[in-house]
């Protein structure tokens, strides 16, 4: 479902003396449906890099990110929006929302935007947040004022608004606690069950063990170690 | 697919000056594009080609009319080209005086755009008017009075009211939150993209404010001294850009 073949990337700093730093470099691996594989290494190997890479957020210099078929690498812009809108999830570790919108329709969109009707959207969205203990009385206010936790949650739900065939997940357990916890993990077991390629960032050493068949560690791809 | 818009080549000089020069792009059904650059990096006259306030010294602007299929609309007649601007087109301005007409009553500026292609039932018109007056959140019994008695964004959701009644498929926006103070520009934004999916509108939106491109726009282009430095997702321009200026502009944001 997701295939990464020979990708490498650099940052090229044009206001810092042209400053060229490669950070990824060769990465090659592929993810099957059904499968969750964690990304691991140091802080600053460039895990969530290559995460926002495959999500089409950073660009990539070399190589070929496929994902249901579409080369990310290669693909115009109005290719990514669909596979994003379609196919690929991608739950980040921040919320960010037009300010004044309610966060039912925060969680809703997603849906909304595949063309599922308000009425349907709404109520997977009120299913998704009462799971994720958000209290009633807050869906009708915008996120922007809730707290840390509570934000997070918003966002999980809203990543899990629509059932992706592939995902990706930064850190979702983080800064939750342990009832939260279990929901969003067994959240995403149900996602692995119905099919979801997986590549998910997790501290939480406990939560990659029940859930990753299995860890790349991204250090290998660091261009100092291929040298 | 067919894009909605095809632009190419767009070059206008003023005089010996560069206003724009060479841009190309498509857009797409349903797209939202943004276009950033500071002051005079020539995105207003850009704007202003593809609009048909200004005509461009070389390029097409090809539309995707619903009668004719794709048509360039720099070289069509004029009362063609004014066709478009009242139906399939329209265009929001930074100011909104420049949009309304501030000696017409809020129903009368909206309902004026409907009887420009056609409509004559006054109930009709008025009852469509006032429809959309609640849209744009503008209490219903405020219809009869003049724009000149409305607040700054009172006045913009109007004139955004006035351009959409008659079902455009591009919109063309010109700083669409600019002047406007955060807690009103936030309502504005949150009515645009509501308006945006619900309608399947086309837009290109001029603006100098990275974050309502953020929320509001799929694509960007980055204009430096009139040309194109950068185009791409719009949060892949922002979270990586790759040309030096792009990454002196995104840098450059103050955090709150």
């Amino acid at each position: 479902m997701i295939e990464l073949h020979n990708v490498s990337k650099t940052f090229t700093l044009h206001n810092q003396g042209s400053a060229v730093i490669e950070v990824i470099h060769g990465a090659t691996f592929a993810v099957a449906p059904g499968e969750c594989v964690a990304l691991t290494g140091a802080s600053g190997a460039g895990k969530s890099t290559l995460m926002r890479m495959i999500y089409g957020n950073y660009l990539t210099q070399a190589g070929e990110i496929r994902i249901g078929g579409v080369d990310i690498v290669q693909a115009q812009p109005r290719e990514i929006i669909a596979l994003r809108r379609d196919v690929l999830g991608y739950v980040s570790q921040f919320l960010r929302v037009v300010p004044r919108v309610p966060t039912l329709e925060v969680v809703a969109e997603p849906l909304r935007a595949l063309g599922v009707p308000a009425a349907d959207a709404q109520a997977r969205a009120k299913a998704l947040l009462a799971r994720l203990n958000i209290p009633e009385r807050l869906w009708s206010l915008s996120p922007t004022t809730f707290s840390g936790g509570e934000q997070q949650r918003v966002n999980i739900a809203r990543g899990f608004a629509h059932a992706y065939p592939a995902m990706l997940l930064d850190e979702p357990t983080a800064s939750l606690d342990a009832a939260n916890r279990e929901v969003v993990l067994s959240l995403i077991e149900e996602a692995k069950a119905r099919g979801a390629a997986i590549i998910g960032i997790f501290h939480d050493e406990a939560a990659r063990a029940r859930l990753c068949d299995r860890e790349i560690d991204v250090g290998r791809f660091s261009p100092g170690l291929a040298a | 697919m067919t894009p909605l818009l095809s632009v190419q080549g767009v070059t206008k000089h003023y005089g010996p000056h560069i206003g724009c020069a060479d841009v190309s792009f498509d857009l797409y059904p349903g797209e939202v594009m943004g276009i950033v650059g500071e002051s005079g990096s020539g995105k207003s006259t850009l704007l202003n080609c593809m609009a048909g306030h200004l005509v461009p010294d070389s390029g097409q602007v090809v539309f995707d009319t619903r009668g004719h299929g794709p048509r360039d609309t720099v070289t069509m007649s004029e009362p063609e080209r004014r066709m478009l601007a009242r139906t399939d087109w329209a265009f929001v301005h930074q100011h909104a005086r420049d949009g309304l007409r501030m000696g017409v009553s809020a129903g009368g500026n909206v309902g004026e755009r409907l009887m420009a292609v056609g409509a004559r039932n006054y109930a009709d018109i008025r009852a469509k008017a006032t429809d959309w007056l609640g849209r744009v959140e503008i209490d219903a019994a405020r219809v009869d009075d003049r724009p000149t008695t409305f607040s700054g964004g009172m006045q913009q959701r109007l004139q955004i009211a006035r351009n959409l009644v008659t079902g455009p498929r591009l919109v063309f926006m010109d700083e669409p939150t600019g002047g406007l103070d955060v807690s009103v520009q936030a309502r504005l934004l949150d009515l645009l993209r509501g308006l945006v999916r619900d309608m399947g509108l086309s837009a290109i939106i001029v603006t100098h404010d990275l974050a309502v491109v953020r929320l509001l726009a799929d694509r960007l282009m980055v204009m430096k001294s009139g040309r194109v430095v950068e185009a791409g997702l719009t949060d892949q321009v922002l979270d990586d850009p790759q040309h030096a200026y792009s990454q002196l502009l995104v840098s450059s944001v103050l955090q709150v």
